[in-house]
C-alpha cells in the first residue's frame, strides 16, 4: 500500500471533505491513537509520563486554544497563561470545595475562562495587532493580580492550593499512566472538535476576519460576534488546559506557574508549530516541551564527555541557553517558515502524495 | 423591463458624502429595477466607489437615504446589508488570501448556512449535511466560472485575473438579489474581459441577478448595460440607455474635459 492520493478517486463531496481523505492517513491515525492510549502508558517510565507526555498533552491543548485565536481568527493574545490560571484555580476551587466531579469541574472551568476571555477580547473590536497585544498583556497582569489578592480564590499562603486526591466515579486516578490517559481523552476530544470547527462554517468566518476584515463584514459576518466567539472558544481551551495542568501535572494551583513568560511560550509553540494548523499546535508544544530536556541532556553530555562547560562559560550563560535558543527559533520561524513545522510536514506529505508521478 | 417599470429594487435618494473638505457625492439619486444591468461610469475620482460603498453600508450618507425593496436601510451596518441580499466585489481585489478558492466561495455562503459552534464541532450529522448541501451550490458556481482547476489553490497564489474571477464567484455564491461590481475587468486583457462580460450577462439572465456595475471600458459598458448613470465630481450628470449616454454632450465634455479620460 502506498501513501498517495493518485488512484484514490473521490466520487462524492462527502468523501472529498473527509478528515482523512487518504486511506493510509486513516490507518496512520488509528495506529497513533492505539499507541497513545495503550502502548505509551504501558511502556513509558514514570519520568517519561510525568515530565514529557503529560505536559506535552496539556500544552498542546493550550497552544491549540491560542492557535484558534491567533492562527485562525487573526487576533493576538499575550494573556493566555493568565487564562490558564483562571481555569486552574476554578478547577481546584470547584473540585476541592464543592465536590464537583473532575470532568465537570474541568469543563466548568473552561466556561468560566471563556467568559473572562470574552471580556478581555472586547477591545479587539476597536484595536488590532500591536495595540491588541498590549491590551491582552493587561489581561495577564490583571488576572495575576486578582488571583493573588482575592483570598477566596487563591486560599492559603503564596497563592497555592493543593488539589485533593483525584477520583472520578470510584476510579482513583493516582498513577502517572492513569493521569496521562485521563488527560489524553480530554485532549483528543477537544482536538477533534477544534479540527471540525475550523474546517467548517465558523472556522471559515474566523479565517475571513484574519485575511480581510472589510470583505468579511461585507459578506455578512458580524465582526463582533465572531471575534467574541474566537476569544471565548480560545479561552475555553486555555481554561481546560489550566485545569488539567494543576489536576494532572503540578498537583496544585500556583500562580507562579502562569506568569507572562508562559504566555510567550504558548505563543512560541503556535509560531514554531504553525499558525492556523491544529496539528501544528501539537508539534509546537512537543517541540517546546522537549527543548529544555534536550538542551540539558546535551549540556550534561558535553560536561561529562568533552569539556567542563562551567570552566568555559559562566553559569548564567548556561542557564539562559534555553531562552536564547527559544528566541532564536521564534525569529527563525517567523522569518523563514511562518507556517511552522506543520508546513514542513505537509511538504513531505505532498511530495509523497503524488509520488511517483509528481505532475 | 427597466426605466421606471414596477417597483425599484434599490433606491438611493439625494445622497451626500464628504471626506473632510472633500465632497465625494453631492445629492446623487438613482433607482435600480429588478433584473436590469445598471452601470455607473465617470472619470477617476468621480465618486463611483463611494456610491457603491454607500449602497453596501460601508459609508453612511449625510444627508441622504437608501431604500432596498421599499424599506429604508440608510444606516445599516454592512453585515446587515448583506443579509438583505446585497453582495459586492472590490476595486482592489479583497480575497481571503490564505484560504482556498473553494473556501473563499464557501464563505460567500455564510449567511445561507446555519451551523453554530456545536453543529460545526461535532460535524457528523447536521453539520456535515449542511456542508455538503452548500458545497454543491458552490461547485455550481465554480463550474459556471470555469475555475475547477484552481478549486484547492490558495487564493493569494492565483494570478490577478483569476483572483478577480474568484472574487466574483464569492459574491455569486451568496445568490444575491443585487450584485455590486466595482471594476470587475480592471487590468484584464481583451480575452479575460470577454469572459467576465459573458459571466455577468449569464448571471443576469440565467440566475436572474440584478447587477450594478462600475466599469471604465466604454465598449463593454455600452454592450452589456440596460441603463447607465454618469457621475462627475460627485454629481450625477446623466442617466439613461447606452445610446442616449453616448451622444450626451455633458458626458462627452466630462470625459474629454480637464481630468482626461481612462
Ligand atoms: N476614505 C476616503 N477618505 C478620503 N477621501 C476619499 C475616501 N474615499 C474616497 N475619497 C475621495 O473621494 C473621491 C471619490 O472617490 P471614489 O473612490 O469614489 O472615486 P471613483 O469614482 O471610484 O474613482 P476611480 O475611478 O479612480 O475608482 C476621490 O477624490 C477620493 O480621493
Ligand atoms: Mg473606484
Amino acid at each position: 500500500m502506498f501513501y498517495r492520493e493518485t488512484g484514490v478517486l473521490k466520487t462524492t463531496y462527502a468523501k472529498d471533505m473527509e478528515l482523512f481523505p487518504i486511506p493510509l492517513d486513516k490507518a496512520g491515525f488509528v495506529v497513533v491513537m492505539v499507541l497513545a492510549f495503550f502502548v505509551i502508558p504501558l511502556v513509558s517510565s514514570h519520568y517519561m509520563l510525568v515530565s514529557i507526555f503529560i505536559p506535552f498533552l496539556v500544552f498542546s491543548l493550550a497552544a491549540l486554544g491560542l492557535n484558534i485565536l491567533t492562527g485562525y481568527a487573526g487576533q493576538l493574545s499575550l494573556g493566555h497563561a493568565g487564562f490558564m490560571a483562571v481555569g486552574a484555580y476554578a478547577t481546584v476551587v470547584m473540585y476541592n470545595r464543592y465536590d464537583v466531579p473532575i470532568p465537570v469541574a474541568l469543563l466548568g472551568s473552561g466556561l468560566i475562562t471563556a467568559a473572562v476571555g470574552s471580556v478581555f477580547g472586547l477591545p479587539s473590536l476597536r484595536i488590532k495587532g500591536f495595540y491588541l497585544a498590549v491590551s491582552t498583556l493587561a489581561a495577564q497582569l490583571i488576572i495575576e493580580w486578582v488571583i493573588t489578592h482575592v483570598k477566596w480564590i487563591s486560599g492559603g499562603v503564596y497563592s497555592t492550593i493543593d488539589i485533593r486526591a483525584l477520583e472520578f466515579m470510584g476510579w482513583q486516578i493516582d498513577t502517572a499512566a492513569e493521569k496521562y490517559q485521563f488527560a489524553l481523552i480530554f485532549v483528543v476530544i477537544m482536538a477533534f472538535f477544534a479540527k471540525n470547527v475550523v474546517r467548517s462554517r465558523i472556522g471559515r468566518a474566523w479565517m475571513s476576519i484574519r485575511d480581510m476584515d472589510v470583505a468579511s463584514e461585507i459578506i455578512g459576518i458580524s465582526q463582533f460576534k465572531y471575534k467574541m466567539l474566537a476569544f471565548a472558544v480560545s479561552s475555553f481551551y486555555a481554561g481546560v488546559a489550566g485545569g488539567l495542568l494543576v489536576a494532572f501535572y503540578y498537583g496544585s494551583a500556583n500562580i507562579e506557574e502562569f506568569h507572562l513568560l508562559v504566555s510567550f511560550q504558548i505563543l512560541g509553540m503556535v509560531i514554531i508549530g504553525g499558525m492556523g494548523s491544529v496539528l501544528g499546535s501539537f508539534l509546537g508544544a512537543g517541540f517546546i516541551v522537549l527543548l529544555p530536556i534536550f538542551i540539558n541532556l546535551t549540556i550534561s553530555f558535553v560536561n561529562h564527555r568533552i569539556v567542563d562547560l562551567s570552566k568555559v562559560f559562566t553559569l548564567d550563560l548556561i542557564a539562559n541557553v534555553e531562552n536564547m535558543i527559544f528566541g532564536a527559533l521564534i525569529i527563525f520561524f517567523l522569518a523563514v517558515e511562518p507556517f511552522g513545522l506543520a508546513r514542513l510536514w505537509n511538504t513531505i506529505k505532498d511530495y509523497l502524495r503524488l509520488w511517483p508521478f509528481p505532475y | 423591463m427597466p426605466d421606471g417599470v414596477g417597483r425599484p429594487l434599490l433606491k438611493v435618494n439625494n445622497v451626500y458624502v464628504s471626506f473632510g473638505a472633500l465632497q465625494a457625492l453631492l445629492g446623487v439619486s438613482l433607482e435600480i429595477y429588478p433584473g436590469e444591468i445598471f452601470a455607473i461610469i465617470g472619470p477617476n475620482g468621480a465618486g463611483k466607489t463611494t456610491l457603491i460603498n454607500v449602497i453596501s453600508g460601508v459609508y453612511h450618507p449625510s444627508p441622504g437615504e437608501v431604500f432596498f425593496e421599499g424599506k429604508e436601510r440608510t444606516f445599516m451596518p454592512p453585515h446587515h446589508v448583506a443579509a438583505l441580499g446585497i453582495a459586492r466585489t472590490f476595486q482592489n481585489v479583497a480575497l481571503f488570501k490564505g484560504m482556498t478558492t473553494l473556501d473563499n466561495l464557501m464563505v460567500g455562503r455564510h449567511l445561507q448556512m446555519r451551523s453554530g459552534l456545536f453543529a460545526s464541532g461535532v460535524y457528523w450529522g447536521w453539520g456535515q449535511k449542511e456542508e455538503i448541501a452548500h458545497r454543491k451550490v458552490v461547485e455550481d458556481v465554480i463550474d459556471f466560472l470555469e475555475i475547477e482547476a484552481i478549486r484547492k489553490a490558495p487564493a493569494g497564489m492565483l494570478p490577478y485575473g483569476l483572483q478577480k474571477r474568484v472574487e466574483l464567484g464569492r459574491a455569486l455564491a451568496a445568490e444575491p438579489k443585487l450584485l455590486l461590481l466595482d471594476e470587475p475587468m480592471a487590468g484584464m486583457n481583451l480575452e479575460e474581459k470577454e469572459d467576465i462580460a459573458r459571466f455577468i450577462l449569464d448571471a443576469n439572465e440565467e440566475r436572474g441577478t440584478t447587477i450594478c456595475l462600475i466599469e471604465h471600458d466604454m465598449g463593454v459598458v455600452m454592450d452589456i448595460s440596460d441603463r447607465i448613470l454618469v457621475l462627475d465630481y460627485g454629481r450625477k450628470i446623466a442617466e439613461g440607455a447606452p445610446e442616449e449616454i453616448r451622444s450626451n454632450p455633458e458626458v462627452i465634455k466630462a470625459y474629454l474635459g480637464a481630468h482626461g479620460k481612462k
